[in-house]
């Protein structure tokens, strides 16, 4: 297939509280598009069921530019991991409009 | 004879412990606590459009303070019980603030023993939602001013701005609902809102039991970390909830409300948040234990009250009131 362009994919996975600021740190460092999930997660040390309000997680999926991605998950760090739960991890995917991410 | 709907909350504790599978889709949860706060608020409102409504100023003035001063109170105790600071704060905005649900219960309780009760108690909800909130903040940003004088900040941002969090509150899906539902009740009166009452009325209670079985299922599931964090949260979970229920007895006498409106005080004084409350700490109070307050409010408080405490309560009105 022709026209194929190299973007980073950045997947958070995060408490459903601070969903609503993900996205606004991620729309103010330059993401253009993400979508939102909400998923059940667990770990050795939590499980995370989403039975009720308090309870929920969310994955945060955004495509952009390397370096994008890389500054925003680097804030993510800064702000968010040392009190709410966050996992994130990167990965490489070929977009078709790469002006649209 | 134990209320029906207890019933209900304890199969679904039961469901949980012998590891059933049985889970609530979580639309429904969402349509069930959508109905019940507007339900609950709609029931006020009609007596809201009876009275005028200066004659209740004095009993919102009464549940904000009640709910501002919980987490003053409770702060010295917990800090006694080796709580840090933050996480003294925070469990003491759960309690602070109040649980729609152990209202419910409270209120068909009360209804069940044919006890006379202000129809409009579903505005002490709404009003004490948030003063609990907003004393467990200040505390714990005090806290905090403290630590930050001491070391330097171990890194992570700062809690959330104060405008963000009133509109967090404030606009929150409870506070919304159960004020929404309020005034549609009082602009609509009871010719207004008798079409609806076949929704939003009657089948009140069979919903209320619905969504104690699926809180059954997440308190249940809470008990295991009860064992994870001791004796602590059973000294907070079970101790504090009928020291309070005192103190909002005697607001309730105080006010010269009814023997159901004082329960109804009592109840909501001793009940603790597992919505408004987690969420908003969550986002105000990063650095505390939200499992700890969590556990304490849903997994030992929630389930005392509605199976002990309520009771309780009703006989302890009973006992002041005479």
């Amino acid at each position: 297939m022709r026209g194929k362009h190299r973007k980073t994919q950045l997947v958070i996975v995060a408490e459903a509280a601070i969903e609503s600021r993900l996205v606004a740190l991620a729309r103010r460092m330059g993401a253009q598009r993400w979508t939102i999930t909400d998923i059940r997660a667990a770990g050795l040390d939590e499980v995370r069921e989403g039975r009720w309000e308090a309870d929920r997680t969310i994955e945060l999926r955004l495509i952009a530019d390397p370096e994008v991605a890389d500054a925003i998950a680097e804030q993510v760090l800064t702000d968010y991991a040392p009190h709410f739960g966050v996992a994130m991890h990167f990965s490489e995917v070929s977009v078709l409009r790469p002006e649209r991410f | 004879m134990i209320d029906v709907v207890v019933l209900f909350f304890l199969l679904g504790v039961f469901a949980r412990l012998v590891g059933s599978d049985l889970r609530l889709p979580e639309a429904l949860y969402e349509t069930l606590s959508i109905y019940l706060l507007l339900a609950i608020g709609l029931k006020g409102g009609l007596e809201l459009s009876r009275q005028p409504l200066a004659a209740l100023a004095p009993e919102v003035a009464a549940c904000i303070v009640l709910g501002f001063s919980i987490p003053l109170a409770l702060y010295p105790l917990l800090r006694a019980l080796k709580l840090p600071a933050v996480d003294a704060a925070a469990v003491g905005a759960h309690y602070g603030s109040v649980s729609v649900v152990t209202f419910a219960v409270a209120s068909a309780a009360i209804a069940r023993a044919g006890l006379p009760a202000e129809s409009h108690a579903a505005l002490w909800v709404a009003v004490m939602e948030a003063p609990g909130l907003v004393a467990g903040i200040l505390l714990a940003r005090r806290a905090q001013r403290r630590a930050d004088a001491t070391k330097a900040d171990a890194g992570g941002a700062a809690g959330q701005g104060w405008g963000a969090l009133a509109h967090e509150v404030l606009f929150g899906k409870s506070v919304l609902l159960l004020l929404g539902g309020l005034a549609i009740g009082a602009v609509a009166g009871d010719a207004g809102v008798a079409p609806i009452a076949a929704v939003f009325l009657d089948p009140f209670k069979g919903v209320l039991a619905l969504f104690l079985l699926e809180l059954g299922l997440v308190a249940g599931g809470r008990l295991a970390e009860v064992r994870r964090f001791g004796a602590v949260v059973l000294i907070v979970g079970i101790g504090v909830p009928p020291v309070l229920a005192l103190a909002g007895a005697a607001t309730g006498w105080l006010l010269g409300l009814s023997v159901g409106g004082i329960a109804l005080l009592a109840t909501l004084a001793a009940s603790a948040s597992y919505i408004a409350a987690p969420t908003a700490m969550r986002i105000a109070v990063p650095q505390a234990n939200a499992a700890l307050s969590i556990t304490a409010a849903l997994g030992v408080t929630f389930p005392f009250n509605i199976v002990i405490g309520i009771p309780l309560y009703i006989a302890l009105a009973q006992a002041i009131a005479r």
